[in-house]
């Protein structure tokens, strides 16, 4: 079994080319890659709309504002 | 790799870059320091987050198609031809990954291509790559305290992968096409990374709209100052100190450089013209210096705006500090300076632009103001060493400046933050901006600080029950 095409170092070091495992399927692991950054961005951005909408609701009230504008800690408001 | 002076070259310049990226990553944690120390306590979490995670989507995306857009697009593309092959630089290259410099596996490339990108091409990626997280960054201050992290999270990779590339693709490579047709010449950057981020991050600024509380009700502009001035002078130390590493990413270190008979290795600017490092050490210096003193002057010695103003003064000459004198240089960054201040505070009076960290203004105005100077300074030199293209020229460069600020910065920024903001993703609502942007993380601290307390006098408690 092996993943790659190289199983010594001795030899024509000059002949080595590409040295990761699994030579060939850089087109779907680029495409892999692609949907797990897009999906990550789609993912954070549903996250933070929930995040907003439950800040609004437990803080977004003028008790709260208040609070902070009222901080004796001028690095708080 | 053909005998061992090639060999010495290319492992030389592999290193070179490398070294050159460990530099730039300070100026990274700088921007990060700066913005922090910049923003109020209730914020802090959210601009630092903000920031830091440019680190890895712009990464991964300039992995995917910037690097690539740097070698197809110098001709435009269909400006003056058509895209160009790039096979080393698609992210399914296998020059992308591992590679020993052997034979290719894929078609598209040839043994030259792997014997020389196998060792060059990350470490030129990653210099590159600093430059976009750069672009980024510069953006990032400006819209602190107000922008949502996702909105500006698409808007850094449309900067750090998409338009600064652009604009280094057309300007800032060898064969570019504004290098061959306009002579533009922007040796150290101050157009294709700081009037772009500029004239980006005022295109945000727009649609984002100011600051709570940052204009009075006659529109008169309050000073939202650092709140942790230390922070701030120890991150613009850092982005100084990535800025070597910045300047000398923006050379290759080591070729041939004589046409005809002969050899004479030297260092170039990215234009492939001779310069050396000590000329580009002297004019960073002297440029860094003459911003520094005229910005203590004109701010009346705010530490906040002489260190920007050194940071400015070196934007200002970058562009043709391989070539000026020093003396020259240290004029050019004090009057540029001088310029980018009073300009800041006049559009901020004039169009209520709410930029926190004077990112437009340091990088923006002093980029364009940097380009448009090297135009005329450097007049009749060329740009490159084809006799084929264009010398520089006034109107050359003037023209280059408008598309890096307006054309590549400016527009996309204002069009796509507008996008953002039709669909309700820009800013944050009101109330969570005066409560503060890290208000469940706050509320969560100071749930759990009271916890302890509690546990801790119940130790009290247990270890002198009756209170001796």
């Amino acid at each position: 079994m092996a993943t790659g095409n190289i199983e010594s170092w001795t030899g024509n070091i000059a002949e080595i080319g590409a040295a990761y495992p699994f030579v060939g399927i850089e087109t779907p692991l680029m495409i892999a890659g692609f949907v797990f950054w897009i999906w990550w961005h789609i993912t954070q951005l549903r996250a933070e709309n929930r995040e907003i909408e439950e800040e609004v609701r437990k803080h977004g009230n003028a008790e709260s504002m208040n609070k902070v504008l009222n901080s004796s800690d001028p690095n708080k408001r | 790799m053909d005998n061992e002076l090639g060999a010495l070259g290319i492992i030389f310049t592999e290193f070179y870059y490398w070294v050159t990226v460990v530099f730039m990553f300070l100026i990274h944690v700088g921007f990060c320091m700066y913005e922090v120390g910049a923003t109020r306590q209730k914020n802090h979490m959210h601009t630092l987050m903000k920031n830091t995670m440019i680190i890895p989507l712009v990464t991964v995306s300039f992995y995917f198609f910037g690097w690539w857009i740097y070698f197809a697009f110098p001709n435009g593309p269909w400006i003056i031809g058509d895209l160009l092959a790039a096979p080393f630089a698609t992210a399914n290259s296998e020059l992308m990954g591992t590679h020993l410099g052997g034979p290719p596996v894929q078609g598209a490339l040839t043994p030259e291509d792997t014997a020389f990108w196998a060792r060059i091409n990350g470490v030129f990626f990653a210099a590159f790559l600093l430059f976009s997280w750069t672009a980024a960054s510069i953006v990032s201050g400006a819209v602190i305290e107000r922008i949502r992290s996702s909105a500006f999270w698409i808007l850094a990779v449309l900067i750090g992968s998409v338009f600064w590339i652009i604009d280094a693709s057309w300007g800032w490579h060898p064969d570019g096409w504004m290098v061959q047709k306009l002579g533009y010449h922007d040796a150290y950057a101050s157009g294709v990374i700081h009037a772009v981020a500029g004239g980006f991050a005022l295109g945000v600024l727009i649609p984002l709209g100011a600051r709570i509380g940052k204009f009075d009700k006659d529109g008169n502009p309050r000073n939202i100052g650092p709140r942790n001035p230390w922070l701030v002078t120890v991150g613009l130390f850092l982005i100084y100190t990535g800025f070597w590493g910045f300047y000398a990413a923006c050379n290759v270190p080591m070729i041939d450089i004589q046409t005809g008979d002969g050899v004479i290795f030297s260092a170039t600017n990215i234009y492939l013209g001779p310069t050396t490092l000590s000329a580009i050490t002297l004019n960073f210096l002297m440029s860094l210096a003459g911003g520094m003193m005229a910005a203590y002057l004109v701010s009346k010695g705010d530490a906040f705006w002489t260190y920007s103003g050194g940071l400015a003064g070196i934007i200002g000459a970058s562009a043709g500090n391989d070539l000026y004198h020093p003396i020259q240089a240290m004029f050019i960054g004090a009057v540029v300076v001088v310029i980018v201040y009073k300009l800041h505070f006049w559009v901020e009076r004039r169009f209520k632009i709410d930029d926190a960290v004077g990112a437009v203004a340091v990088h923006g105005y002093a980029g364009f103001l940097g380009v448009v100077i090297a135009g005329f300074m450097l007049w009749g030199y060329p740009t490159s060493p084809n006799p084929d293209y264009a010398l520089i020229t006034p109107w050359g460069n003037f023209i280059g400046a408008l598309i890096m600020f307006v054309l590549l910065g400016f527009l996309p920024g204002f069009i796509f933050a507008s996008i953002l903001k039709a669909f309700g993703i820009l800013r944050v609502p009101a109330a969570i901006e005066i409560v503060g942007l890290d208000v469940s993380a706050t509320i969560l601290q100071e749930h759990e600080e009271a916890q302890m307390v509690k546990a801790e006098q119940q130790a009290v408690l247990a270890s002198h029950p009756s209170g001796e």
